[in-house]
Parts: structure tokens; sequence; C-alpha cells
């Protein structure tokens, strides 16, 4: 069963379309991310051109991080106050994103910035996630309590000015370093399509020191904004968001999703973190293979309209 | 214009008329549209003694992409006009049918291994090449005419003219460009040849059948018919045939286009609607 995409300009298997739909999103209700670092690829890899892939991507993402935020509002665990916060760094840094990516796009190198970063990103996350998530499950085997919060350790982020008092989260922090995060992800969200959740969530643990009850449907909060706007910068500026596409993506994965959510809430809080260890760091290492090892074409065709 | 279709028509349908044994059997019910459309330029036509001529028609002038679009064929009907019955009789006569995409100026890049990783280091843009090319003819295109002929003419993916853009520090990796856009473009399945898809139904009545692959670019296209007899090339003729997007997928398309403010606002709107339906129907509390 085919069908036709109107802005990618292909004839795609709609089975596969709903088939990688569903398995991301399975994968994003199980972790609580948005899901688009592995859906952007993905396409990719499907031959779908990558302007259309990172914009269409956004656009699924936002549909996936509105029914996950949905199911942490009712359950109270999203910090409003502090979403806002990082949303205002996220706009600038989705803005600043946009810019970038066109720069790149007619130096003719966006491809290889997205694969390094991917890469970077990946990387490092994925293995900090790892090591710490290893760490926890070796204490909880020996039934040793979680020291997730010290409160007598401050790090330089705590010593930062402008402090605001985050009620729901329960912590007095700096705006600065969360609007410097907001940034960055919003950077990431319109190069890579990303939403930026998997960066998110360990930055916001790890270094801001914020609760982890409230920093997914924090974090899912912020996403759905920051790619809003994206999908709709990208639609004015490239004519690049295809919405059949969009569409089957994310009716397939708001249903992965549920199911992901379900194998999600049966995990405990560390197995989850080091299985998405696992999968970022995989991500991250098949595209580091795919930058070194000698491509079987080392020539490319850029057509002047839908590809990089 | 009207007058010119109505004779190229009556010209058709006598020739059908005379081949209709062969038909009764090969050829679907087709009303042959012929076009009064371009014949080739001057330039492209240097035919010395205009002695033989073509006529070509097409079973449509437009191809509709709909959602469910994995590619069409084109049927092209045509009838070689004041031949020679000796030369015919003898098969010397040969048919090359190109279906030409829309044209653009097409990039080539390539990698170089830096710093241990694979970056694009060099890239070659081609002038005006056309983003599909399907070829058929009534054998391969090399046996029918010597290279040098065809170059000329510049038919068939390995002839076709590519020329560089702009200032070559270098000019001898125009070659290597060159052969790995070919290879590239017809790998994809958007360049495509079929040395046997021109078949003559009677004596000097012709079909033939180009593929138009699934992935096929929207714009207006061009079907030129070449004659050679025996090996030189004689005359050619045009005509054009539009892809077009259909019904929703032409109205999203220009939405996108036209209004893409509200283009972008509809997809995040969907989005948040899908969303927020399957956190409705999914709640479990």
């Amino acid at each position: 069963m085919t069908v036709y995409l109107p802005i990618a300009e292909l004839s795609v298997n709609i089975l596969i379309i709903l088939g990688m739909g569903a398995a991301v999103g399975f994968l994003s209700g199980m972790f609580g991310v948005g899901g688009g670092f592995l859906i952007t690829p993905l396409l990719i890899f499907y031959n779908i051109p990558p302007v259309v892939a990172v914009a269409t991507g956004a656009n699924q993402v936002v549909a996936s991080s509105i029914s996950g935020a949905i199911t942490h509002f009712r359950r109270g665990t999203i910090d409003i106050k502090l979403g806002t916060v990082l949303l205002c760094g996220g706009l600038a840094g989705a803005s600043a994103g946009i810019w970038i990516f066109a720069l790149l796009r007619r130096l003719g190198q966006l491809d290889l910035v997205i694969s390094l970063a991917y890469v970077i990103l990946l990387g490092t996350v994925g293995g900090l996630m790892l090591a710490e998530s290893l760490r926890a499950l070796r204490r909880a085997a020996r039934n040793e309590a979680m020291p997730l919060r010290r409160p007598g350790h401050h790090s330089w982020v705590h010593r930062l000015p402008l402090k605001m008092r985050f009620k729901k989260s329960k912590i007095y922090l700096s705006v600065l370093p969360v609007i410097a995060l907001g940034f960055c992800i919003g950077v990431l969200t319109s190069v890579m399509g990303v939403g930026g959740g998997f960066i998110m969530v360990p930055a916001m643990i790890y270094l801001l020191r914020i609760p982890t009850n409230v920093v997914v449907g924090t974090s899912l909060f912020q996403i759905i904004f920051v790619s809003a706007y994206t999908v709709i910068v990208q639609a004015t500026a490239n004519y690049t968001v295809d919405i059949v596409l969009a569409f089957f993506l994310m009716i397939a994965g708001v249903i992965g999703a549920q199911y992901g959510v379900r194998v999600g809430q049966k995990l405990r809080g560390e197995q989850l973190r080091a299985l998405l260890a696992i999968l970022v760091l995989a991500v991250g290492i098949r595209l580091a293979v795919e930058l070194v090892i000698p491509p079987a074409e080392i020539y490319s065709i850029v057509s002047s309209m839908a590809s990089y | 214009m009207r007058m010119h279709r109505l004779l190229a028509l009556a010209l058709i349908a006598s020739t059908l008329l005379m081949a209709t044994d062969a038909l009764a059997q090969a050829v679907p019910p087709v009303t042959p549209i012929t076009g009064g459309s371009p014949t080739l330029s001057a330039e492209d036509t240097p035919a010395p003694e205009p002695t033989e001529n073509l006529d070509i028609g097409i079973s449509t002038e437009e191809i509709a992409i709909t959602s469910d679009f994995r590619g069409a064929d084109l049927t092209i009907f045509g009838a070689i006009d004041g031949f020679n019955p000796r030369l015919l009789a003898q098969g010397k006569y040969d048919i090359v049918v190109a279906l030409e995409g829309p044209k653009e100026n097409a990039t080539v890049r390539r990698k170089e291994r830096v710093f241990g990783i694979w970056i694009n280091r060099h890239s070659m843009t081609f002038e005006s090449v056309p983003q599909s090319y399907s070829l058929s003819s009534t054998r391969d295109i090399e046996r029918i005419a010597p290279a040098g002929e065809i170059n000329n003419i510049g038919i068939g993916v390995d002839h076709m003219r590519l020329e560089p853009v702009g200032f070559l520090g270098d000019g001898s990796n125009v070659g290597a460009f060159r052969d790995a856009f070919r290879r590239l473009k017809e790998a994809s399945g958007i360049y495509q040849r079929d040395p046997g898809g021109v078949q003559f139904i009677s004596a000097s009545l012709f079909r033939a059948t180009v593929r138009l692959p699934a992935n096929v670019p929207n714009g207006t296209h061009l079907v030129r018919a070449y004659l050679f007899r025996d090996g030189a090339f004689v005359s050619a003729r045009a005509l054009q045939l539009r892809v077009v997007k259909t019904g929703l997928e032409q109205a999203i398309t220009r939405a996108a286009h036209e209004q893409p403010f509200f283009y972008g606002l509809f997809a995040v709107l969907i989005a948040v609607i899908t969303g927020w339906l399957a956190s409705v129907v999914f709640r479990r509390d």
C-alpha cells in the first residue's frame, strides 16, 4: 500500500511509515522523550529528503509531546513556571537555529554538521547516563539509599545570580542556566529536528538538580511549544513540512507511545535510564560508524530543491 | 494549431487503418492526441535532407499524480512519413524515444577523508540537466548510430550534455563527476533505458513505451522522438507531457506554498488534536 507524499514528492509504503511511527512512539512513551532523535534519521534512511525529514520530524514531536504532557499535567508533574523560563530560551534558540540551518545548507555541510552533532551529543549524553544509571543500579542492588539530591553539595550552577524560586520543583535556582539550556535545546530542535528531551532530561537532573518527578513533564511542556514554533517557521521559510507524512507518523506514534508508557511504568527509574542510555549510545555509534568507515559511494547528487 | 492537430490525427488514423490487423491484438484502445507542439529547433535537429519525417502522438497529455501513484507507463505512437520502402524492409530505420523531465542544475558532491571522517570536499554543478530521463529505442542506441552522432544530439544517459557551471580549477576530474552523476541517477531509477521498448507494429507504425518512475518530478516533461536511417540521424519530433499533482495532493502543495504560515499552523493544530485525542482515548485513571 503506497501513499504519495505531496511535499517530499515521492511515494512511500504506508505500512513502513506507520511501523516507524509506532516503534518510535513506543520508545518515546517508554522513556518520556519526544523521539525526534530517532524519527529524523529513520526518515532520512528511508529516502525522505533531509530537509523534509527535519521539519516533519518536528511536527511529529509536537503530537507525541502533547499526548505525554497532558498525562503529566493530570498527575501534576509539570512545573509551568520552570517550563516557561526554559521556553523563553528555547524560542530564542530555535530562531538562531533556523538561521544556522540556512547558513550550513548554503555551505553544503549541513549533513556533516548534523551527523557530527548527533555523534557528539548522543555519545556524551548516552555515556554519562549509562555510567550514572549503572552506578545507581549497583547501589540499588546493595540496598543503599539513592543520594539524588545532595542538599549540602552546591555546584557552580547554584552560585549564579538572578535566582528564582520554583515552588513545584522545590528549588531555588538562577534563571541563567535554565535559559541557556532552553536556548541550546532550541537550536537543536530547528537544526536537527529533535525535541531535545534526551538532552534536556539528563541536563535538568544532573546539572540543575531538578527533582526527577517533574523533569519529564516540564521538558515535554516546553518541547511542545519549541517544536510547534519550529514547524511553523520551517513551513513558512522552507515549505518543507509534509502534512501527509506527519499525519501518518503521529497517528502511529501516539498509539505506540501509550503502550510504551505502560511498559515504562513497570520498570524502575534507573533501569529505564540505563535502557535509554543504551538506545542513545547505539544511535550515536551507528552515526559515528557511518562517518568513519569508507562510504560505498563517495559521490552524491543534490538538486536545487528538496535536499541539502 | 487546431488544423495542425486535426491533420496529424487524420494522418495517424489513416496509418492505424492500414495496420488494423496488427493493432487488433497489440494496442489498447487509446485516443491518440497529437500535439502541434514544438518541433525541435534548428540547433537540435540538424536534418540534412528532410526526406523522412516522424509523427508522434501520446495517449495522454497529462499524467496525474494521485495518492496511490506508483509510477506509470506512457505509450507513444508514431509513424515514419515518407519512408523508403526498400530501406524499411531491410530494417534500416531505428527509432529512439526519450522522455525528459524538467531541467534544473544538479550538483554532484564528492566525499573525502579528512581527519578520519568522510566529508563533502569537492562539488561540481551541471547546468540544466533533466531531473528524470527514460529512454526507449528499437535496439541499443550504441548500435543504432556511431558514438559521435549520438553525442552530438545528446540522447541517452551516457551521451546527454553535462556541462559544468562556473570555474573549474582543474578540469581533469570532470569525467569522474559525470560518470558518478550518471551512475547515481540510473541506480535510483530516475534515469532509465529500455533498448527494445520501441516496436514496429506495422511497416512504418511504431509504438514506444517509456516508464515514469514513482518519484517522477512534477512539471513539464518533453517526449522526444528521433529517427535514424542506417546509422544516420534524420529527423526528430517533440511533444509536451505535463506531470501534475491532482486533488488533495495539489491542494496541499498549493497551501504549503501560497499560505505557508497557515499551513504550518494547521500542521501544528493537527498534531495538537492527534496528541490530545490519544491522551483522551487511552486515558486510564
